[in-house]
């Protein structure tokens, strides 16, 4: 086989990939440590697999006979030996009878990544196959920048691995996730910038030390790891397609990879197949996707985020032309809700459903509320929500918008009159009483 | 003007692996003129046919992404840092 002028190496041959490849203008690259289309045009590279092989290779049987990890798909990702098994994947798809309720949705579900292991975000995954790769390639110090969530998980996982680790954040992370990356023992460098000055740093430390950055060098083998986000829906919805998904718009990579992933089910044949619109979420204190999809742009517009919802806050998103692409070739939409909506995004998936989620999850609460009012999700569709990271990492957010315990005294009394006072406060008007 | 241009690593193979260029110019174009001038090929590798950057290469002065100056008719003054960074992921 051949890629564009690019031998496939014997090295790659217990592999189903075959090498990378620029998304933009399709020109071919060995499986190394690179991520930009050097030779002609700086668009982003992407994985090559050789599909046949996988289709010879894997059934829903023997997808299911494997581990309740995102490893049971490993014949659709892009490593080679042994990978780095942390249990990442395979977290719950909840059926949301309580929620969808209360949004007049019949047939919703909650991915819940918030629950993901080890460090409770959908970054566990691309983590897991980036340090997998980052091993095979010779890597002894791996790194990334990150808006708190990737920090927490290239830590744990490179602590995990035996890895040497330096990580970047903006210096002003919620403590949850700064806390949750120094338990590791990383070296964190806390930078006095928003995350796309942090990138920019990256990128120029990456140019001059040999490191692995996840989200930099080893882009191409990072992002696939999102793919199981698609993967997993499908055989948790009985191997079926859903309708409709929303999903959080950070850089925009998830998404894009979400709907690879469904396609690479369809393409090997797991999977019927059938139209599902994307739509996309954002805060509006950083938008630029969303701004450019309202106004029919198909490049972005980079803003400085200001914004609670830190972990999405990217206003130079790399792969949000693709998004942009995606929402409107599906059918999607891509909308922005306020901080104020976000925190009540949480507290209703909270207390709907038993799930705390962190902001980014708030806002595709949010935005799937937002949706569902403009009439752009049919109540009948299957719809699935992607919630992507936990929301005790970031109190912060919610602490002031809660409420408070009753204190009382360790007495009857006290305790009856308390009671009373909290009978006296309304219940929602659409839950049922008992 | 005279600044300095930090050259991202797969484009160091045109400029002798050199990762910090010291370049003469009055604006984001100029030093794109440049640059080209002293490394023939590199401008093909930055811009399109239209001489406008591409898509996937971020441009900034002083650490501003120059989306939010004058974009390629940002102007560069004595002492300014150009950094040429190809667009990244993650979050």
């Amino acid at each position: 086989m051949q890629l564009l002028g690019v031998p496939v190496t014997a090295t790659l041959s217990r592999s189903t990939f075959t090498g990378l490849r620029c998304k933009e203008c399709g020109h071919g690259y060995e499986a190394g440590a690179r991520h930009v289309c050097e030779d002609v045009c700086f668009g982003p590279l992407e994985v090559v697999y050789d599909y046949d092989a996988i289709r010879s290779r894997v059934s829903r049987a023997s997808i299911e006979a494997g581990p309740t990890s995102i490893w049971r798909y490993r014949e659709f990702l892009p490593i080679e030996g042994d990978p780095i098994d942390v249990g990442t994947g395979f977290t719950p798809l909840l059926k949301a009878h309580r929620l969808a309720r209360r949004l007049g949705l019949k047939n919703l579900y909650i991915k819940n990544d918030g629950v993901n292991m080890p460090t409770l975000s959908f970054k566990d995954r691309v983590v897991s196959v980036a340090l997998t790769r980052a091993r095979e390639l010779g890597f002894t110090t791996v790194s990334c920048a990150s808006t708190g969530n990737l920090a927490n998980s290239t830590a744990a996982i490179a602590a995990h691995a035996g890895l040497e680790c330096c990580v970047f954040i903006p210096s002003d992370l919620e403590l949850g996730k700064v806390l949750g990356t120094l338990i590791y023992n990383p070296t964190l460098m806390a930078v006095k910038g928003n995350y796309d000055q942090v990138n920019r740093l990256c990128s120029e430390v990456a140019n001059t030390y040999g490191w692995g950055f996840v989200n930099i060098n080893l882009r191409p083998y990072y992002s696939e790891g999102s793919k199981t986000l698609g993967y997993e829906v499908i055989e948790q919805l009985g191997w079926q397609l859903p309708d409709h998904i929303v999903a959080p718009l950070a850089s925009g990579s998830l998404f894009t990879k979400i709907r690879k992933g469904f396609d690479e089910f369809i393409k090997v044949g797991l999977v019927d197949e059938k139209p599902v619109r994307f739509s996309g979420a954002q805060a509006e204190g950083c938008s630029p996707i969303a701004q450019a999809f309202a106004e029919g742009r198909d490049f972005i517009t980079p803003v400085k985020p200001n914004t609670i919802a830190k972990s999405i806050a990217i206003g130079n998103p790399a792969d949000g032309p693709y998004a942009i692409d995606i929402a409107n070739k599906t059918g999607g939409s891509i909308a922005a809700v306020s901080d104020a909506e976000i925190i009540e995004g949480i507290k209703l998936l909270a207390e709907t459903e038993g799930v705390f989620t962190e902001t980014a999850g708030g806002t595709t609460i949010a935005v799937l509320k937002k949706l569902v009012e403009q009439g752009k999700i049919d109540p009948n569709e299957t719809t699935v929500a992607y919630i992507t990271g936990n929301g005790l990492k970031t109190t912060e957010a919610v602490s002031s918008a809660i409420g408070e315990p009753f204190l009382i005294e360790a007495q009857l009394d006290s305790f009856n009159a308390a009671w009373e006072r909290a009978q006296s406060l309304h219940r929602a008007s659409w839950e049922p009483v008992a | 003007m005279a600044v300095q241009v930090l050259i991202p690593t797969p484009l160091q193979k045109f400029t002798n692996e050199e990762a910090s260029v010291a370049l003469t110019a009055a604006s984001v174009d100029g030093m794109l003129d440049a640059l080209e001038e002293r490394y023939p090929g590199i401008k093909g590798r930055l811009c399109d046919e239209g001489g406008k950057l591409r898509r996937f290469l971020n441009v900034y002065v002083n650490s501003e992404d120059i989306r939010f100056l004058q974009n390629q008719e940002t102007a560069l003054q004595d002492g300014d840092e150009v950094s040429i960074v190809p667009a990244v992921a993650g979050g």
